[in-house]
């Protein structure tokens, strides 16, 4: 089965994956370095070893109050991941468990509101948050970016729900287990695996969204993605600052992104690559 | 098979869902097309007229609305090159065997989990910048003038940054595919003598079509929508030189107070869309029946 592979070429192979690697990552490398520089060391041309000063992180949430719009991305990323799983996992279970002719058809249509642009429909969403004292608030974002990752999180729930087999939940059945003795005790314990995976990879699409977080805040509720969108106006002295700031957002994100490659594959493609 | 009980049942579990999708698509897209036909200034909040189909006229005879259709295309068609064929050759590249494959792989897919304002100023300030960026340093190294990208190549540079943030996506599910590839298949089309090439146009890109389409077509639907990076870069200039059809109805709407010529610029956005949609549906729909 296995092929013997000359060590000459996999050496030669991975010289090359590396290096193509790190170019790629170079950007996300170069920003926690600058993070470490002083102000001036910051645009004092290309250096890879910084000062390591902690100076910026210490600045960005004394002159600049990181804590908040952290806290707003977490309540917010987790607040509509928690919000959404419990509305989509009563409906992933009834499609994928007990199926119709027209379960087909509501998936399919779950998925087409995802590709309404969010742009297009900024106006009346803009002027229903204004009306309804929205604008800003923690809330209104929660349940806007529910709405918008709805379709992902049923689609994903389902394609973990359809795997487990059906004929566990017949000898269930056969041994007298009630209905809700059957979620409980047979399907709960199975589905915990889809169901945290589906949370992992919805809370990164909500952290990361760039749209409605910028739109829909100002300060109150502005979570990170505002909050970093914010230095694009100042001049002068701000890039080490930035960079301590951009490594505090992307950060737990990113620990996270590395633990759901297969989620994201699956989640992303709704199922068409696993 | 399933009793009335529990179809009732399903039903009842299903609706929060149906209830709360139908709403946010028929709500905000009924106000959209409503407003279209409306002068409604927000300035002017009190003086609302039925307009008929002047908002249409008025923002299909700008001239940046045709430069922001424009501009849309090339982001969301540029941004599909570089990922698309980047990311076959280094899905390739990652599916030899290498030492760190693991390692090398989390470097790779990185980029995708930066949010978009950061991305874009990291690009904009330390790799980009005229004076101090990382390719300013490497042209003054090569004794070159350096580059100003985003006065000279403001649309360019942001589908440089677009493609840094989706290549990784590319590469993913092409790796991923490429892996299902059956390892006694590529092994007889060796013994049988061919070659590199061969094997690749003969046996990995049939393989790996479903996947490109795939990929196509969800960046599609996102490339689409890209607002945040043109926002914290160029804020669509110079000009309207980077002006993509969101930021257009951005700009129209919160910046002009134009409700009207924005929601009619929200309406076509829709119609550009759903033409996308109709492709997207199709291809997934086709694997839901295996």
């Amino acid at each position: 089965m296995a092929r013997a592979v000359s060590t000459r070429s996999k050496v030669g192979w991975t010289i090359a994956a590396w290096v193509v690697a790190l170019i790629i990552f170079f950007p996300i490398l170069y920003t926690v370095i600058t993070s470490l520089k002083s102000e001036p060391e910051a645009i004092a041309g290309f250096n890879l070893i910084p000062s390591f000063t902690l100076e910026n992180y210490v600045e960005v949430q004394t002159q600049r109050d990181y804590f908040r719009p952290f806290m707003n991305s977490v309540i917010i990323a987790v607040g509509s991941t928690m919000l959404g799983v419990v509305i989509a996992v009563p409906a992933a279970w009834s499609m994928a468990f007990s199926p119709t002719h027209r379960t087909k058809d509501i998936l399919m249509w779950m998925l087409s509101t995802k590709m309404m642009p969010a742009a297009a429909v900024l106006v009346p969403i803009y002027l229903l948050f204004r009306d309804f004292g929205l604008l800003d608030s923690r809330i209104g974002l929660t349940l806007m970016l529910m709405l918008i990752n709805l379709p992902i999180v049923v689609w994903m729930l389902y394609t973990y729900f359809r795997e487990i087999p059906g004929e566990i939940l017949e000898a269930a059945r056969m041994d007298g287990a009630t209905l809700w003795g059957e979620i409980w005790y047979v399907l709960t314990p199975m589905a915990v695996p889809g169901i945290a995976s589906t949370m992992l990879l919805n809370i990164i699409l909500a952290w990361n969204e760039a749209f409605w977080t910028i739109r829909l805040t100002t300060t109150n509720a502005a979570p990170l993605t505002a909050f970093i969108a914010s230095f694009s106006s100042p001049q002068g002295l701000f890039w080490a600052k930035l960079s301590a700031a951009s490594t505090l957002a992307i950060a737990p994100i990113l620990i996270m992104g590395w633990f759901s490659q297969r989620q994201l594959v699956r989640g992303l493609t709704f199922g068409a690559v696993k | 098979m399933a009793t009335r009980q529990t179809r009732t049942l399903a039903r009842f579990m299903m609706a929060p869902s149906v209830m709360l999708l139908l709403f946010w698509m028929i709500v905000p897209l009924a106000m959209t097309l409503w407003f279209s036909f409306q002068n409604y200034n927000l300035l002017n909040p009190g003086n609302v007229s039925f307009a008929g189909l002047f908002n249409y006229k008025f923002f299909y005879t700008d001239p940046a609305f045709f430069q922001s259709i424009w501009n849309t295309l090339v982001l969301v068609v540029g941004v599909l090159l570089i990922t698309v064929v980047g990311g076959i050759l280094l899905a390739l590249l990652l599916d030899q065997p290498i030492f760190g494959q693991g390692i090398v792989r989390i470097l790779v897919i990185s980029p995708f989990f930066v949010m978009p304002p950061v991305a874009a100023l990291v690009w904009k300030n330390m790799i980009m910048h005229p004076g101090y960026g990382v390719f300013a340093d490497i042209a003054k190294f090569f004794g070159a003038q350096p580059v100003d990208w985003f006065a000279q190549f403001p649309l360019l540079s942001i589908v440089i940054i677009v493609a840094w943030q989706w290549l990784p996506f590319a590469t993913l599910i092409l790796l991923t595919a490429l892996q299902s590839l059956d390892g006694e298949q590529k092994e007889a089309a060796e013994m049988d003598g061919a070659n590199f090439v061969n094997r690749f146009i003969y046996l990995t890109l049939p393989h790996l079509a479903r996947a490109i389409t795939v990929v196509i077509l969800i960046q599609t639907i996102f490339l689409l929508g890209v607002y945040a990076e043109i926002l914290v870069t160029t804020n669509g200039g110079p000009g309207y030189a980077s002006t993509n059809l969101p930021f257009l109805i951005y700009r129209t709407a919160l910046l002009g107070y134009d409700v009207g010529g924005a929601s009619a610029g929200g309406v076509i956005a829709i119609v550009l869309a759903n033409i996308v949609a109709i492709f997207l549906m199709r291809a997934v729909g086709k694997n839901l029946d295996r």
